[in-house]
């Protein structure tokens, strides 16, 4: 599904973020991306949704090479993935509904769609008390679980998750886990970047370990080693 | 097909709706917004409005300027006419007017009816002692001086073999002449450079502004592109509501115009006096008449111009910030 072949990116001043790193992503699997800050996790995630390129190699979206879609394609590719920051991203003058509706129209669905979807997602993450608050007035953990609705209401085929869980407290991470969990569940593949030792160990699914732009290791049921 | 135009128009009405909540939502980004394209617009307003000024002061100016031909004595009316027909062919001359010997005089008597002394005067010279003349007006206040050598030089003679023109007052006038018809074409250029001036530095202004409204949501831009939207999806509630502002600027710098044309006729006649904007024909309303007889154009030229300000400036400014 998603294949990174000998992908490097170095910056204009020479900082190597990811040296000829190669990896694939099956399909429903649940992938967690482990390393230090800096080992090139968010890198990763950022040339798969085309947010920056690759100086060498090329990372492949099924049959794609990101490097090469246009603008539009891109756009498409973006709908496909649903994605989740750290610091949630959310827009703050949208309210909860009109956060996740907006991720909706933006693919095209009709206004019916987005009527029955968007109460139904946010059943999912348990927030369906806060559907009209704005992104200001939620705590940290329920704009997480707002962000991971906006990720999932279009039936992504896979979700990223950049450190979703750092700025959390320990109640709220594993909330957020057991959502993943569950989309993993699914059969959404997904993709989680973390530091969290905890959090990696809890998940008993494949880790890859990075460090210094490099995969150091890729264990079908790993655990935290650095 | 059926399907697409469907979504089309469901993604104007989308982008519509998001452009207006954004600018109701985003009060004080848009109320600052409207301030400084209402700025523009008057200055914009009152470029329109001065210029009419301007134009209608000097046309007036102009229409003082003139040069008056008068004749001997003894000419017969048939020559004067004569040589009136040979000035109106001229092509510098706008129009003539001719004031016979009684006109004259008549005119004399009926400006000094009150004043005894005079009217005494005039019954003890006996004879009319007034001229024939003829009222030359130029197209151009540069053009006196052509004329007045045209005059000289073609001066006819009566029967008798004597010049029929005793005097021409252009030497009188030459200086006035000559100095309005420099001032006036320079007042013209200086009006239209600073005209262009104030129009470059309003679009500056107002184009700053709605860059730093746009770098205010650049976060959001780049969220609304990692989700999958379109450039045209992310950027038409910008000019949505850039437009908003333009159309909220112009409203009130038309009524800020209303009330400046009423008002402004009002403060001349108190600055000049009644005396003064008499002679300058400045107590027919210039500023009001002309609001309200091209209200129409002036209506269209603020609008278009704050719509565009506000639509283009959002279009052009959200496109740095699409590049996600």
């Amino acid at each position: 599904m998603i294949y990174y072949d000998k992908v490097s990116k170095i910056y204009p001043d020479k900082s190597v973020a990811l040296d000829e790193v190669s990896f694939g992503v099956e399909p429903k699997e649940f992938v967690t991306i482990v390393g230090h800050s800096g080992a090139g996790k968010t890198t990763l995630i950022k040339l798969l949704i085309a947010e920056d390129y690759a100086t060498g190699g090329a990372v492949f979206f099924e049959s794609s090479n990101v490097r090469l879609l246009n603008k539009k394609q891109i756009s498409k590719l973006r709908r496909r993935i649903g994605t989740v920051f750290q610091d949630y991203r959310l827009i703050p003058n949208k309210t909860v509904y009109e956060n996740i509706a907006f991720a909706m129209e933006a693919a095209g669905r009709n206004d019916k769609e987005v009527a029955a979807d968007v109460p139904h997602v946010l059943e999912l993450v348990n927030l369906s008390n806060k559907i009209w608050n704005f992104p200001q007035e939620l705590s940290g953990g329920e704009r997480q679980r707002v962000a991971i609705a906006r990720a999932i209401v279009n039936q992504p085929d896979i979700v990223i998750a950049d450190e979703p869980t750092g700025n959390l407290d320990p109640v709220n991470t594993y909330e957020i886990i057991r959502i993943l969990q569950k989309i993993n569940e699914l059969g959404t593949t997904v993709l989680l970047t973390t530091h969290n030792k905890g959090v990696v160990d809890s998940i008993k699914g494949r880790v890859i370990t990075m460090e210094k732009g490099k995969v150091i290791r890729d264990d079908r049921e790993g655990k935290y080693v650095l | 097909m059926y399907y697409n135009t469907i979504m089309i128009f469901t993604t104007f009405k989308r982008i519509a709706r998001t452009g207006f909540v954004n600018f109701w939502r985003n009060g004080f980004l848009s109320f600052a917004a409207i301030v400084v394209i209402t700025l523009s617009l008057c200055i914009f307003g009152s470029l329109i409005m001065g210029t009419a000024y301007g134009r209608s002061l000097l046309a007036d100016v102009k229409d003082k300027v003139d040069i008056n031909v008068y004749f001997a004595l003894s000419t017969p009316e048939y020559d004067i006419m004569q040589l009136q027909r040979d000035i109106k062919n001229l092509p510098e001359v706008a129009n003539t007017s001719y004031t016979s010997r009684d006109q004259a005089l008549a005119s004399f008597k009926d400006k000094w009816q009150d004043n005894a002394l005079i009217m005494q005067g005039l019954q003890e010279i006996g004879d009319n002692p007034f001229p024939a003349s003829i009222n030359i007006k130029a197209k151009e206040p540069g053009q006196y001086g052509g004329i007045a050598d045209y005059l000289q030089s073609r001066n006819p003679l009566d029967a008798t073999g004597t010049p029929i023109i005793s005097k021409i007052n252009y030497r009188e006038n030459k200086l006035v002449i000559d100095r309005l018809s420099k001032i006036i074409p320079a007042v013209e250029k200086a009006g239209t450079i600073l005209a262009i001036i104030f129009v470059i530095v309003a679009i500056i202004v107002v184009w700053n502004t709605i860059r730093l409204i746009i770098f205010t949501a650049r976060d959001e831009i780049s969220v609304m592109k990692l989700v999958g939207a379109s450039n045209t999806y992310v950027r038409g509630p910008f000019v949505i509501s850039g437009i908003m502002y333009g159309v909220f600027s112009g409203i009130i710098t038309l009524v800020l115009m209303g009330a400046f044309a009423n008002w402004s006729d009002t403060l001349v006649l108190k600055l000049y006096g009644v005396a003064v904007a008499s002679d300058f024909s400045m107590l027919v309303n210039i500023s009001s008449t002309y609001f309200s007889q091209n209200f129409a154009q002036i209506f269209l030229v603020i609008m278009g111009a704050g719509i565009a300000l506000g639509g283009f400036s959002s279009y052009v400014a959200a496109r740095r910030y699409l590049k996600v």
